[in-house]
Parts: structure tokens; sequence; C-alpha cells
């Protein structure tokens, strides 16, 4: 499995520990082999493609395509569905590759955003600092990857006008984020700029809980869950895709609902 | 008349099936395969109901690489289909082989197929329970290709997830479209086995 850029001080075997039940097995690049589905010896007989990592990297030249494609479909302008606070779903379901006890505890008074890349402002940002500017709110659903949804309410600031008031060059192709445990997330500009893209600091009115991931979430709900990162402490304009947690494990980059 | 364009028109009569049915059929069953074995991996990550396929007849290995092979397949499935059903009406064939569907001839065509006295001499012809059936497998493939999209692009084509109930009800429905499709290939392969001529037809057209 590989990590991105681990940080000081946090628990590298908490990184590792991986999502038992999403993943049966460590090796990820085993995950074609063996799949004894009919489906799979009717595609792989008589194909070119029968060993497992050609198959592998035709899927994810597919999955490329499909972000491709899923940047065309994506409105810049379209706003997720909203919904009456009677719909919130109770309680939100905490969910990641680590358990809930394991969640990063975040010092607010020493965290900082680092902002980097191509940005006039590089000054990094208190939570004090965040928390000053206007506040936006949602009232929708969250879409996981594995199927399951949740309504949730979330406040904050509009990821779209912070990225303007630090001078970040929006004609740049990503937003990455870095997370306190090193999860890590890139995004394609439109959804950073789409106008519920939000930073993320209270949760139903309140403080964001460390489940939810305070001090700070970045929450898309034009996107699935996993590329809604939690415990961000760093974010980076730029062209380059830093890829992502899950996404290097071969979910969709794009991940785009 | 020629008598070569004689011989070709009897040739063609001859012919049960085309060649543009027998390619988009073999494809879209192989599409179908692995959306259905690749859609029981993604169900198994978040289940509806109290069970979950085992992982020996899913695809995929983990949610990931189901994710991979559902949203590979599902080009083929739907190009595939998009030619099929475009074709089907073209051509003329949905309507010379499917209609009309008669519901006294289904009754009557059912009690005859499960006492095992319907006839399957002419291949060419198909009987009220084959033309019922093979309309709702193509309109169980519309829905299915539908719901898909809406719990696909809930935002996006949100009138279309509107259309099927909201995000969550349209997992059910897409998940009842796969067992309409399951039901459908049980009976289907079972009789294609009981009266080989039938298969022989579907690949070499006659």
């Amino acid at each position: 499995m590989r990590i991105r850029k681990l940080i000081p001080g946090v628990d590298a075997n908490l990184l590792v520990k991986d999502a038992a039940k999403l993943m049966p097995d460590p090796v990820r690049r085993n995950f074609l082999r063996g799949a004894a589905s009919l489906g799979a010896l009717a595609f792989l007989t008589g194909c070119d493609i029968i060993d497992g990592d050609s198959a592998e990297d035709v899927l994810r030249k597919v999955s490329s395509f499909n972000d491709g494609a899923q940047g065309l479909l994506f409105s810049r302008t379209k706003l997720a569905p909203t919904f009456p606070e009677s719909a919130i779903t109770r309680p939100v379901p905490f969910n990641a590759y680590y358990s809930e006890d394991e969640a990063p505890v975040v010092d607010p008074a020493t965290w900082r955003l680092a902002v980097s890349g191509l940005v006039d402002n590089k000054k990094p940002w208190t939570l004090d600092e965040l928390h000053a500017l206007p506040e936006v709110s949602q009232i929708t659903r969250h879409v996981c990857v594995e199927g399951w949804s949740a309504i949730g309410s979330w406040q904050g600031a509009s990821l779209g006008d912070f990225l303007k008031r630090i001078g970040a060059d929006t004609r740049a192709k990503y937003v990455w984020f870095r997370c306190a445990e090193g999860y890590s997330n890139t995004i394609d500009m439109a959804t950073a700029l789409h106008p519920q893209t939000q930073m993320t600091f209270k949760y139903d009115n309140k403080l964001l809980p460390r489940a939810y991931g305070f001090p700070m979430k970045i929450r898309m709900p034009t996107k699935l869950g996993y590329k809604n990162p939690k415990y961000v402490v760093a974010m980076e304009v730029t062209n380059k895709d830093h890829g992502g947690y899950w996404e290097n494990q071969g979910y969709n980059w794009f991940g785009g609902l | 008349m020629s008598v070569q364009a004689i011989a070709a028109t009897q040739e063609q009569a001859t012919v049960i099936h085309p060649t543009w049915v027998r390619v988009t059929h073999w494809i879209n069953a192989l599409a179908i395969l692995v959306m259905i074995g690749s859609g029981w991996q993604v169900y198994d990550a978040s289940p509806l109901f109290a069970f979950t396929f085992p992982r020996s007849i899913a695809l995929g290995q983990w949610l990931g690489g189901a994710l991979l092979w559902h949203f590979a397949a599902m080009w083929v499935l739907v190009v595939n289909g998009l030619v099929y059903v475009t074709l089907g009406f073209a051509t003329g064939r949905f309507r010379r082989k499917l209609y009309p569907i008669r519901p006294r001839e289904v009754i009557a065509d059912a009690k005859a197929a499960l006492t095992f006295k319907l006839a399957h001499d002419d291949l060419s012809h198909y009987n009220a329970v084959q033309k019922l059936l093979y309309t709702g497998v193509i309109l169980a493939g519309v829905v299915i290709v539908l719901s898909g999209l809406s719990i696909w692009k809930p935002v996006q084509f949100q009138e279309l997830t509107a259309l099927f109930g909201g995000y969550d009800f349209a997992r059910y429905v897409h998940f009842f479209a796969m067992a309409a499709i399951v039901g459908f290939l049980v009976v289907h392969i079972s009789l294609a086995l009981l009266v080989p001529k039938s298969l022989r037809a579907m690949v070499a057209g006659k």
C-alpha cells in the first residue's frame, strides 16, 4: 500500500491499518486475479488480457477515461439537492479506514492551515481567522462509495471565495488536500470553485466534532465521500495531480456525483 | 430477378438471427455477466438486505476492483444496447418478432411449456411466452441502465434520480432490475440448453 507524505509524529501503523471490511487482502494488486466469477471467465477467455496486471491496466485506463467523461458531465452551476432539517440522518455514520477512537486529535491552538502552490498569499491560517470568514450552510446528501447515503448539515466558508481571497490561480488544474493522519486528496478546480464546495468548521451548527473531521473538513456534495477530506492541515493549488489515499488504490479519481 | 438474387433471398429466409442480432447478443451476454458479477461485489460493501453474495461468484475482489469492472463494462453494455435497440426498431424486428403479445396466448403457451408440450419446430417464430419474456428483459435492461445512471450521478442527473424515488430508493430499483434479469437468465439459459438448436441459431444464424 502506498502512503504519500507521512507527516512527523503520526503513527505509521495507524495509516497502514486497512479498512478490512473493504479490502479482503492487503495485496491490492491482486484484486483482479482469481476472480472466479462467470463474468471474469467469459471476459478473459480468448482475450489477450488474461494476465491480471494488463487487465488492471485496461481497467485503469477506462477509469481515467471516466474521469474525463465525468469532468464533461460536471456542471459548474448545477447545485446538489438540498433538504429540510427534518430530513437529516441522525446520527450520520463515522466512516474512515480506521476506527473512530483512532481518529486524529488536533489541538486547535497550534493547528494551522498551510497554503501553498499557485497562490499569491501563502500565509498560514489560524482556526480563529478561518472562523471569521463569511459563513455558508448546507443540508445535503453525503453519498459513500459503498452505496449508503446520509443527509447532514454542514457550515463553513466557501472554498471558491477563499481561493480568490488568497489570490489562487483558478486556471490551475487541481487543488490538493493533506490531512493530519496522512490522508490526501486531489480535486479538479471546477469542483473546488463549485458554489456548494465548503471549508467546513461546523456540523449541525455546532463546532465540528472529532469524528467528522475537526478542525476542518472539505465538504463537496458533488463528490463521493472519500473525496471529502477531514482533519485537513494543508492545501496546494497545483497543475500536478498528487493523487489521493483511495484513488491510488483504485477508486475512481474524479468520484463525482 | 436473377438466379443469384433468388438464391440469396431464399438463403436469407432461412436465417433465423441476422448477424447484427448474434453479434449484439453475445457482446451483451459478456457485458451483462461482468455487470452482474461486479454489481454483486459492490452490493456487498453496503447490502440492502440481510444477505451478501459469496465472494467466489462476485467479480473484482474488493469494492474498488468491482467498481473498475462495473464502470468499464457499463460502456460496452450501453453502446451495444443502443445499437441493438436502434436496429430492433429500424429493421422492424421488434415489431415482427415480439408483437402483438396476447394474454390468452401467453397463458396457453405457458401451460404448454410447463407440460413440455410446446413446439419448437419453427425457431424463427416466437411463442407468446418468449415474446413476453424478451420484451420484459429489454425493459428491465432499460430500467437497470437508467436507475444505474441515477445512482452514479444523483447530482448531475438529479431529475432522473427523483424519477426513481430518490437516491436510496433508486438503489432498490437497480437491485430488483438485476434480480429480474438474473431470473430471466436462469430460464433463458436452461431453455437454450434444453433446445440446443436454438443455441446453434444464435451462434451460426440458422
